[in-house]
């Protein structure tokens, strides 16, 4: 196997008792890439995510990260990894910098801590305490706890969840300027825009298996892309996906003079997203 | 690439690295002790403000002389070794107890868990928390007892030695259980409801509230099995008259029963952290 597969995930799964919460989940990250697990709730994002950073056991299947069994990896090979769990809600009486800086002085590289404040937007802030701060500005500070190791591979749970339009876009500028340094980064979002902009792969996990995967720009295959025309005809809102969209609308304007509420969509992330989870469940329920 | 690998935990490089993060630990945790309000009073005033208040209410106390008769000393005299030992139990079980299990329930122990804390590092800075906050407030007590209320403190250095080994002996083990039992409460919001009655029940018994020769027999004996009364007696023994010691079980300052009850409870403590400590139950 190459040495730059930072993340090798073969058939894992996990139950607890009779309830099975992942089936048959393989996937892998290499050195420098960002996958988004993307999924349903419910569906074994955190479960998988939790197993890949030791916090779970699994009941079976082959899992390495950073060519260890996170389950019987040391102390050592957490300093390779920066961990963003989903927020917790609870917040220090330590302030901004005392809480980087004990953090800091655990990895053997850590990044400058005033640097990492700055890269999260929260340099007015640095000494006031965590708790006093605003809910997403303490999402920040846990962003910030999870790069201050500098590690080599970086896992963000939800990272952005409460985060107004601007703070996830200035969000994804910092992610950018990680990769960019090479950071290897597993993240699992809800907002598929955010998949979209900065995952270069997608695994999509439904129903406690991979549904789909590919890069944000060809998962689900070139059909989940067709683009759908929409209209409305006797009260109704009608849609149909084609590959001649324009000779779609030509027919309908033919037919029906100026189509009422006309719309040519390419699907984006979200739709191609939707129709994966939907004929998952459909398969299930089959 | 050095300096992007941890040396080994064993060796000397390794140990230096956990001594100080060990150390920083120390004082992040005494700097956020000293921002949560509420411990502040519940575990490092509330010794202070009990004392100021038995030693008002009750001017003197009267003790069995051992001869058929009865002696009286003063309240304060009385409450401020008890007091001390009662600080010394705040500051280690009920501080610790509350505190670990709020960080065992609310997530900090699991984001340590992702990180390369040493567990014993994190367990040191507890410990010294204990420690550092402890004489502090051992310090406010001193001052109140002597300033407000006029107690006589020792001038010889002997008494002041007895009072450093128990209190440091005292403030770990306490520390150490304190931690341990932080295992019993099933969430944060339930801790305190768990361990407070647990510290106040065993200070009744075992006389820092009520004067040690008036509770029943039996709850004298049991009261042995469990260190406060040790601690109590350490500090009376480093704090009071010698003549004082007429008043005690066996009329004497049984020292090497302290050293010992409070040795095997540190051991005992040890060895419960050990078994029960852990920054997440892995599921």
């Amino acid at each position: 196997m190459a040495s730059s597969r930072l993340v090798d995930v073969q058939h894992l799964s996990k139950s607890y008792g009779d309830h099975v919460a992942l089936e048959d989940v393989s996937l892998h990250v290499d050195e420098g890439e960002t996958l988004a697990l993307l999924g349903p709730n419910g569906a074994g994002k955190s479960t998988t995510i939790e197993i890949l950073e030791g916090y779970r056991v699994r009941s079976g299947g082959h899992v390495r990260v950073l060519g260890e069994d996170p389950q019987r990896a040391g102390v050592a090979w957490r300093a390779g990894l920066g961990i963003v769990l989903q927020s917790s809600g609870e917040a220090s009486v330590a302030t901004v910098r005392e809480e980087l800086r004990a953090l800091a002085a655990l990895f053997p590289d850590a990044r400058e801590v005033d640097e990492v404040i700055d890269a999260v937007g929260l340099s007015g802030h640095a000494g006031r305490r965590i708790a006093s701060l605003s809910g997403g500005q303490q999402r920040r500070v846990e962003v910030a706890m999870g790069i201050v190791g500098r590690p080599r591979l970086l896992f963000l749970d939800e990272p952005t969840t409460g985060f107004d339009a601007e703070a996830r876009r200035d969000f994804w500028t910092l992610i950018r300027s990680l990769q960019d340094e090479g950071t290897t980064i597993l993240l699992t979002t809800h907002y598929l825009e955010e998949a979209a902009r900065l995952a270069d792969r997608i695994v999509v996990v439904a129903d406690r298996r991979v549904a789909a995967e590919g890069t944000p720009t060809s998962i689900g295959g070139p059909e989940a892309r067709l683009p759908i025309v929409r209209w409305r005809e006797a009260g109704a809102v009608r849609e149909e996906r084609t590959h001649a969209p324009g000779v779609l609308v030509a027919a309908l304007i033919a037919r029906l003079g100026e189509p009422e509420d006309l719309e040519v969509v390419r699907p984006s992330l979200e739709d191609v997203y939707l129709d994966i989870v939907r004929a998952d469940r459909a398969e299930a329920a089959a | 690439m050095s300096r992007t690998t941890l040396p080994r935990a064993t060796s000397a490089a390794g140990l230096a690295r956990t001594m100080r993060i060990a150390a920083g630990r120390v004082a992040y945790e005494v700097r956020t002790y000293f921002r949560q309000l509420d411990q502040v009073f519940f575990t490092f005033l509330f010794p202070v403000l009990l004392l100021g208040l038995f030693a008002s209410v009750f001017e003197t106390m009267t003790f069995p002389d051992g001869a058929g008769g009865s002696t009286e000393i003063p309240a304060a005299e009385y409450y401020l070794p008890a007091m001390l030992a009662s600080g010394i139990l705040l500051s280690g079980v009920q501080n610790l107890g509350v505190d670990v299990a709020i960080a065992r329930t609310n997530g900090t122990l699991k984001r340590l868990a992702g990180t390369p804390m040493p567990p014993i590092a994190y367990l040191a800075g507890k410990l010294g928390q204990a420690l550092v906050t402890g004489v502090a407030q051992a310090v406010v007590l001193l001052l109140v007892g002597r300033l407000a209320f006029g107690v006589e403190l020792p001038s010889e250095a002997g008494a002041w030695a007895t009072f450093a080994w128990v209190f440091v002996l005292g403030t770990l083990s306490s520390a150490l259980l304190g931690i341990a039992l932080s295992r019993l409460p099933r969430s944060g919001r339930s801790a305190t409801a768990v361990i407070i009655p647990i510290v106040l029940v065993v200070q009744f018994g075992s006389g820092i509230f009520i004067q040690f020769s008036l509770l029943p027999d039996w709850m004298q004996q049991a009261s042995q099995a469990l260190p406060v009364a040790w601690m109590a007696l350490g500090m009376r023994a480093a704090l009071l008259p010698d003549e004082y010691a007429a008043l005690e079980l066996d009329g004497v300052w049984n020292l090497g029963g302290v050293a010992l009850a409070l040795g095997i409870w540190l051991v005992l403590g040890l060895v419960l952290v050990r078994l029960t400590f852990r920054w997440i139950r892995r599921s």
